[in-house]
């Protein structure tokens, strides 16, 4: 089946030539030869209903005309809505419950009296005007050579006058300025975008520079209440805020960088579940202290499964396992989560006496250094 | 019946003729068939025996004799009444076949059935009480304190709870095909239970991490969210852009195709 | 061309109006406001010019229009919104009118989209179009990218306007995330936290880069008025001009059309701009519009209030971006965490990340912009098309093509992969490794399959100009054989299934010359004649003339049709088939 046509195009040297075609750009047809079809040419023209019937055409101008008024009669109720629906009305629209009336009201009167239009405009080109079908000639896209011919000769000879390519040094010049001009606008714009304190990338809430030295208490968020040892029941999870972040809230400065690193999420374990030594002993009598900010991009990796043991992030579903140091056990997250020493102190409450022991969130380059 | 006789051999006398039989036949069954098992009528206490009875006949296949558990079911020593209120009250249990989740199920067991399991089960160790009704009252909105207290509710929600159970309490996936269930329509008093019970996957938040006041902050956000009119119309389910963008695509993409395809064929 | 129809040219009047001479002889002067607008700016002859252009009438070419239209509806919407959005991050105590935030700590953003949405008349319902309005956008500009490619639109004199469409694509996507983001709720501040968390990822520049783009630390009081600039200001400046030069380019070279009678590569048949395409594309904008804006008065878009303002220690189940970003997150979720590690010196490489964000995007759409310069070198075809190819008719560029979707749409779906598992209760993990899988799998079945069905589809075609088109009428011969009849096609029902070319793979010549030295062909042509015949080394001919009238006349060769087709001619010996 695939030998009756012509011949595949040869190679020569290093020219590949196409295997149709004369050379001609903008052929008729693209597959023409001695032993293709013909173009029958346009098919005959049927009339529509409105062409031949005037009572048809006279039906559909009132079909058009009725779409138009459609439209003015949306346009009025949006009008008349605006003004007369309060703002607090609801009313019950089956399928979707309990809404708002003037959402309602206010957005199907818009969009008829625009959607109208539409129908109306395209119906009445259906109907009524010319549907004949028109043929325009297409040219190749090119110009003609003599206005080739012609832009090269206005560009050469300009560039011949400016002098370019006779003096050197004007080329050379003309090409560093340009090439530099732009780098001040870009310095002063990139530059000037943010500080260069990647090292506080490193740092957390929790650094007990933020609390002269002491440790700090571990407190519930929202409620920024303290947490005694023995609230953490079996089973349960709290989210955790160090108390520094008081200071922000009152200040109302800072407060979610604050708290993009300084989240931290508070589990009782049965000591036994626990396998690695080094987590059970930054915990206290089985209760462990973790960053809940996920190591793969940053959301917060807050559901705990008790069964499991398991800290499940519902962005990309990394998945931390309790027992094993938060170790990851599935997803795209490369790192454990990095724990927080937790111990009592003389009132029973919760403390970290030291910040984290390595950087919180998502990986960068400096994170080991 | 002469023109009974003159139409059997219709096209449509076979297709009648077994409707009507299997009409027959569904009929006489259901009068017929037994009634689904179930423990003989309660009596009117909320009896320890009574209890025990209904266990051993719905529950210790699972959970063991003395509800020590077994291979198939945990211990329910120290559950305490609220997790069999909230177990047994929302159908999720006696659970069908071991599965990785029980899920939300038609409640087999009447009010009273229900308390004697649960007065059976508190008696086997100290655990959480069923909460009186002050506590779960709903706080409907109105009033300043009411109103503060929905929006604390929120906020205590937002950081306890939406991880889970979606911003609008729809649902959300858990690992290895668990889920935590969709809040809509759930009793305030199941809420109340689950939170200080923690069933299956759900921690445990006991009244030393969320005390009973924010509990019912957060039972009276979820129910005025749930009573709140949907300002915007149809929520789509409350699934958030994946919905969106499927209905973008399915729906308005295929009505605007079809206005394309109007406008391009020829009128008539 | 047909002897029975003259079609019309473009110059020429439509029947039943007057004739040229007689029309000439009435003309008003050009007067009023148009004769003082030539007098100063000539602009008469390019006016008259454009609005005799011709359009190809066909639904398909109206989906660059709903992406246009829609984009048009967002400036219009958004200029309302600019009224009345704050882009402030400045952190305030919300006291409007939704009950269930009052008193919370919120951004002023955050506060600000609250305000349209519940304190301002008509103002959720302009939000809700403005949102809508983007989301179809996108999807009308994937739509029309998909038109455009399995019809080869993109060929020569086109590929400028194709490159000019991917940019304004990609600029779509990114205009939207950067507008979703502006209202600082939780979910699109989560969206953010994770954009700052692949930032961040990135090699030796991360975190400058993030603490550029952030002025300072996650989250900062700067990326919401950043966003905004970039979301009003810089891009659609740059969509506007972008799509203007693409709407130009396609008046400058003319609208491709379907191959059909009377349809040649170097001409346009369809209807002039002035009236009916004004009517048809005028209206089409309202209609989209109508569209739009009904959807918006019945059903939600982006509930912010339900989501709460943003904060980094709460989340919500069910975290995805808009749909169009879709492809990114899944990506994310996709990518295995070993690739991540620390080399000498202490420095970490998020291979896991970085790779999948922030070079994805690019690298994705480069490659769809380059697609026509390489299908341009494996054919080497320096002709102009203005003719469109049936799909079929080019299997290994649409197989390519829906191999590419394939891909797209494994990642997109890996982003609802938590709302799959618990809609059709499965175990998000299962879900997740079976992506995975299916990610490299996927496509090359996708390509295999498609390739097949193109084929078959243009054996289909030549069976139906060879044998003609089956009616489904059964005819029984006298000697009680049944057969079918099938109605030879017209020259106007065949044309479409035969006037394409078919393409054939470049051949290298012999490596030696004539005198026996060897002459090796360079690397590049042999690259080249890989890819030729990787395109085209299966290909269905079309059916000749000569092929035709083979079997139509040799009945003794092929059973049974010719006596059909003679038969068929006296319908008097047509004995039913069926009933006894």
């Amino acid at each position: 089946m695939n030998d009756n046509q012509t011949t595949a195009a040869p190679v020569e040297g290093n020219a590949l030539v196409p295997a149709s075609g004369d050379g001609q750009v903008l052929p008729a047809s693209l597959a023409a030869g001695p032993d293709t079809f013909e173009n029958p040419g346009l098919p005959p023209h049927i009339h529509r209903a409105a062409d031949i019937d005037p009572a048809a055409a006279k039906r559909a101008e009132r079909q058009v005309a009725t779409m138009f008024g459609i439209s003015m009669l949306g346009a009025l109720i949006f009008v008349v809505a605006y003004f007369a629906i309060r703002d607090e009305a609801t009313f019950f629209l089956p399928g979707v419950g309990k809404t708002s009336t003037q959402n309602v009201v206010l957005g199907l009167s818009l969009g008829v009296s625009i959607l109208f239009i539409g129908l109306g405009a395209v119906h009445w080109a259906k109907t009524l005007m010319s549907d004949e079908e028109v043929v325009e000639e297409r040219h190749a896209q090119a110009s003609s050579p003599e206005a080739r011919a012609d832009a090269v000769t206005v560009v050469s000879d300009g560039v011949e006058s400016t002098g370019l390519t006779r003096r050197p040094v004007l080329k050379y010049s003309l090409g560093g300025a340009l090439g530099l001009f732009a780098l001040p606008l870009g310095l002063q714009i990139a530059g000037s975008l943010g500080p260069v304190t990647v090292g506080e990338l490193k740092e957390t809430l929790w650094d007990p520079e933020n609390n002269g030295g002491k440790p700090i208490r571990l407190m519930r968020d929202p409620e920024m209440t303290p947490i005694k040892l023995e609230d953490v029941t079996n089973g349960s999870v709290f989210h955790v805020m160090p108390e520094t972040l008081q200071h922000s809230i009152d200040e109302r400065k800072h407060v979610l960088e604050g708290k993009a690193k300084a989240a931290v999420i508070l589990i009782r374990l049965d000591p036994n579940d626990i396998k690695v030594q080094k987590a059970r002993d930054w915990g206290v009598d089985g209760v462990v202290a973790y960053s809940k900010i996920c190591t793969h991009v940053g959301c917060a990796v807050g559901l705990y499964e008790q069964q499991t043991h398991h800290l499940l992030c519902p962005c990309h579903q990394s998945t931390f396992d309790l027992t094993e140091d938060c170790k990851v056990i599935f997803g795209p997250a490369k790192r454990a989560l990095p724990q927080l020493k937790i111990t009592v102190d003389d009132e029973g409450y919760l403390v970290a006496p030291e910040g984290f022991a390595e950087a919180v969130g998502p990986s960068f380059w400096e994170r080991k250094r | 019946m002469n023109a009974l006789a003159a139409r059997r051999r219709h096209p449509a006398a076979i297709a009648l003729l077994i409707l009507v039989g299997l009409l027959i036949t569904g009929g006489a069954y259901s009068f017929i068939a037994p009634k689904d098992a179930n423990a003989s009528a309660a009596v009117a206490t909320d009896s320890v025996d009574e209890g025990q009875k209904l266990f051993l006949g719905n529950c210790a296949s699972c959970h063991g004799t003395n509800a020590q558990g077994t291979a198939s079911g945990p211990s329910l020593v120290g559950v305490g009444a609220a997790a069999v209120d909230f177990q047994v009250g929302t159908g999720r249990m006696p659970m069908a076949q071991p599965a990785v989740q029980a899920p939300r199920n038609e409640v087999k067991f009447d009010e009273d059935e229900i308390a004697s399991l649960a007065a059976y089960v508190a008696s086997l160790g100290p655990g959480p009480a069923v909460p009186d009704g002050e506590l779960t009252t709903v706080l409907e909105p109105g009033t300043e304190e009411n109103n503060r207290a929905i929006a604390e509710g929120g906020e205590i929600f937002r950081v306890n709870c939406a991880m889970c159970h979606n911003f609008a309490g729809a649902g959300g996936a858990l690992t290895r095909g668990k889920y935590a269930p969709g809040l809509e329509g759930v009793e305030p008093k199941h809420i109340y239970e689950a939170m200080v019970t923690g069933p299956q996957s759900m921690p445990v938040f006991s009244d030393t991490n969320l005390d009973p006041a924010a509990k019912q902050k957060v039972i009276s956000y979820l129910k005025a969210q749930e009573e709140a009119t949907n300002v915007g119309g149809l929520t789509l389910g409350n699934l958030g852009p994946v919905s969106e963008g499927l209905f973008a695509w399915v729906f308005m993409l295929g009505i605007l195709i079809g206005a394309a395809v109007w406008l391009g064929k020829k009128a008539a | 061309m047909s002897a029975t129809y003259q079609p019309r040219h473009a110059s020429e009047l439509r029947d039943g109006d007057r004739a040229a001479e007689q029309r000439q002889a009435d003309q008003k002067p050009l007067g009023g406001i148009a004769g003082w607008v030539d007098d100063r700016t000539g602009a008469a002859k390019g006016t008259s010019h454009l609005l005799k252009k011709v359009f190809p009438d066909h639904w398909s070419f109206m989906l660059g229009e709903i992406a246009m239209y829609s984009m048009i509806v967002c400036l219009l919407t958004g200029v309302f919104l600019t009224f009345w959005f704050v882009p402030s991050a400045s952190q305030v105590v919300y006291d409007g009118s939704y009950v269930p935030l009052q008193g919370i700590v919120v951004s002023d953003a955050y506060r600000s989209t609250l305000a349209i949405s519940f304190d301002i008349r008509g103002g959720l319902l302009i939000r809700q179009i403005h949102h809508w309005a983007a989301l179809i956008f996108v999807v009308a500009v994937f739509v029309h990218m998909a038109r455009v490619f399995f019809t080869g639109a993109f060929r020569k004199p086109r590929e400028i306007n194709w490159v000019f469409g991917t940019i304004l694509s990609l600029l779509a996507a990114i205009e939207g995330f950067a507008g979703y983001s502006l209202p600082d709720d939780l979910l699109s501040g989560t969206g953010i936290r994770a954009m700052n968390g692949f930032v961040q990822s990135a090699p030796v520049i991360g975190s400058y880069l993030s603490y550029f783009i952030f002025g300072g630390a996650f989250p900062g009081e700067s990326i919401i008025p950043r966003l905004y600039s970039v979301h009003v200001l810089l891009i659609p400046a740059i969509l506007v001009a972008l799509f203007t030069a693409h709407i130009l380019l396609v008046f400058v070279h003319k609208h491709t059309q379907y191959p059909g009678p009377g349809r040649t590569n170097n001409n346009v048949v369809g209807y002039p701009f002035m009236p009916v395409y004004i009517a048809k594309a005028g209206g089409f904008f309202f209609i989209v519009f109508g569209v739009i804006a009904l959807v918006s008065a019945v059903v939600t878009i982006n509930p912010i209030w339900a989501y709460g303002p943003y904060d980094p220690s709460p989340v919500t189940a069910g975290s995805q971006p808009d749909w169009y970003m879709g492809f990114a997150d899944g990506a994310l979720r996709l990518v295995p965490g070993w690739l991540e590690f620390e080399s000498w010196g202490g420095f970490t490489w998020s291979m896991n990340i970085f790779p999948f964000s922030l070079i994805l995007l690019p690298a994705m759409w480069t490659l769809i912009g380059v697609y026509p310069f390489v299908e341009k070198w494996v054919t080497g075809d320096n002709r102009e098309h203005h003719l469109l190819d049936r799909p079929r008719n080019a299997p290994t560029r649409t197989a390519i093509g829906v191999a590419g979707i394939v891909m797209y749409a494994v990642l997109m779906f890996a982003a609802g992969n938590d709302l799959m598992a618990i809609k059709l209760h499965l175990s998000i993990n299962d879900i997740t490794n079976a992506l995975r899988l299916l990610f490299f799998i996927g496509p090359p079945i996708a390509f295999w399959i498609t390739k097949r069905i193109c084929l078959s589809l243009q054996r289909a075609d030549r069976q139906k100009v060879l044998h003609g088109r089956e009616t489904g009428t059964i005819w029984r011969h006298a000697d009680g054989r049944f057969e079918e009849i099938h109605a030879p096609l017209t020259p106007m029902e065949r044309w479409p299934l035969v006037q394409h070319e078919v393409a054939e793979p470049f051949q290298l010549t012999h490596e030696v010359d004539a005198n026996g030295v060897a002459r090796p062909a360079a690397r590049k042509d042999r690259l080249r004649a890989k890819f030729s015949h990787f395109y085209f080394r299966d290909r269905v001919p079309t059916v000749t003339p000569s092929e035709l009238e083979a079997v139509h006349h040799a009945p003794e060769a092929l059973e049974g049709h010719g006596k059909a087709h003679e038969e068929a001619r006296e319908p008097e010996a047509i004995e039913p088939a069926g009933r006894p």
